[in-house]
């Protein structure tokens, strides 16, 4: 049974990779590393590490992929041009290759390696509150043995957030081709009169005129003030 | 199922990543394909834990969880920065660096 789990989550982890490298639209190519996520997480079940396999389907594939989606679609996922001509595709060529001489080495390492250990199924295990995959062992050990890099990694996640934000703020006020609005921007689309009650009851009478109010506003004429 | 299957698995999708880093031009997959070569770490890791027994090694992976979210957040932060300046989204042509 072990074994089909293995070969479904294998193959869904690796189908899932070869499509955030294939896909050309990175919306897609988010979609393809979430259900990569979803596979791994699998395999970290059969590997008996519960909470990495819950942490990694709530936090990875749940809240860091929702902010990949996020940016995707603020930024607009424009197609990527698959040029096969010129220099683009000779550098194809030689990734592809680079990648396949990594995979033969690490092979090469796996399968020569001295460790006895791997061809078994792993240690012998028990399950049982204390065993080392649960909630309460990963507490126990990031509280005592790793509290030096606990620390530190959420000093890090501090420093990432304050950068993030730092980085991706207005600097001094709206940069320039930016529109400022002092208005609700579904006011610059609609006709004059309509969205009204006085619409609402028949009346087509107009709304009064911006200037009319004595503030300098744009005119209200359907287009966008620069 | 013996600890190779898993390290293989997990060498297989490290190499996918790191010809999608090397081919792909939008930094928004690059960082995608970061993320699969991180992930092909965590499965290594965990594989190794299994095989000793031993808790420290999903550890490690959680740590590298955080660090992957770091530079998530960092990465997205420069790409919206750049979408904001109204620079290409395309890692061949931000080159200022390149000197």
């Amino acid at each position: 049974m072990a074994e089909l789990f293995f070969f479904i989550a294998a193959i869904g982890a690796i189908a899932g990779a070869t499509g955030v490298v294939i896909l050309r639209n990175p919306l897609y190519s988010v979609l393809a590393l979430v259900s990569h996520l979803l596979s791994l997480a699998l395999l970290f079940l059969l590997l008996r590490a519960e909470f990495i396999a819950a942490a990694q389907v709530i936090v990875y594939a749940g809240a860091v992929m929702v902010l990949y989606v996020f940016v995707v679609s603020y930024v607009g996922g424009a197609d990527e041009v698959m040029s096969l001509t010129g220099g683009g595709r000779t550098q194809r060529l030689l990734a592809v290759a680079f990648g396949a001489a990594i995979f033969v080495e690490l092979a090469i390492a796996i399968l020569g390696t001295g460790l006895k250990a791997l061809d078994g199924d792993g240690a012998p295990f028990t399950p049982g509150p204390a065993t080392f995959g649960t909630p309460a062992e990963i507490g126990r050990l990031l509280l005592t043995d790793f509290l030096l890099p606990f620390e530190i990694a959420s000093y890090l996640l501090l420093i990432a957030a304050v950068g993030a934000v730092t980085l991706a703020r207005r600097r001094g006020g709206l940069e320039g081709g930016e529109a400022v609005l002092d208005r609700p921007a579904i006011d610059y689309a609609r006709p004059s009169y309509t969205g009204t009650m006085a619409e609402g009851v028949g009346g087509r009478r107009a709304l009064p005129r911006p200037e009319e109010q004595g503030a300098a506003r744009p005119q209200r004429s359907g287009e966008v003030p620069t | 199922m013996s600890i190779n299957w898993y390290v293989t698995v997990s060498a297989l999708i490290f190499c996918i990543g790191a010809v999608g880093v090397m081919t792909r031009r939008n930094p928004l997959v690059v960082l995608l394909c970061l993320e699969l070569m991180l992930n092909a770490g965590n499965l290594a890791l965990i594989a190794f834990s299994r095989m000793w027994g031993n808790g420290d090694g999903q550890i490690f992976a959680i740590i590298v969880m955080v660090v992957a979210a770091c530079e998530v957040c960092i990465g997205l932060g420069i790409i919206v920065a750049m979408y904001r300046r109204r620079l290409p989204i395309d890692v061949d042509e931000i080159r200022e660096l390149q000197g």
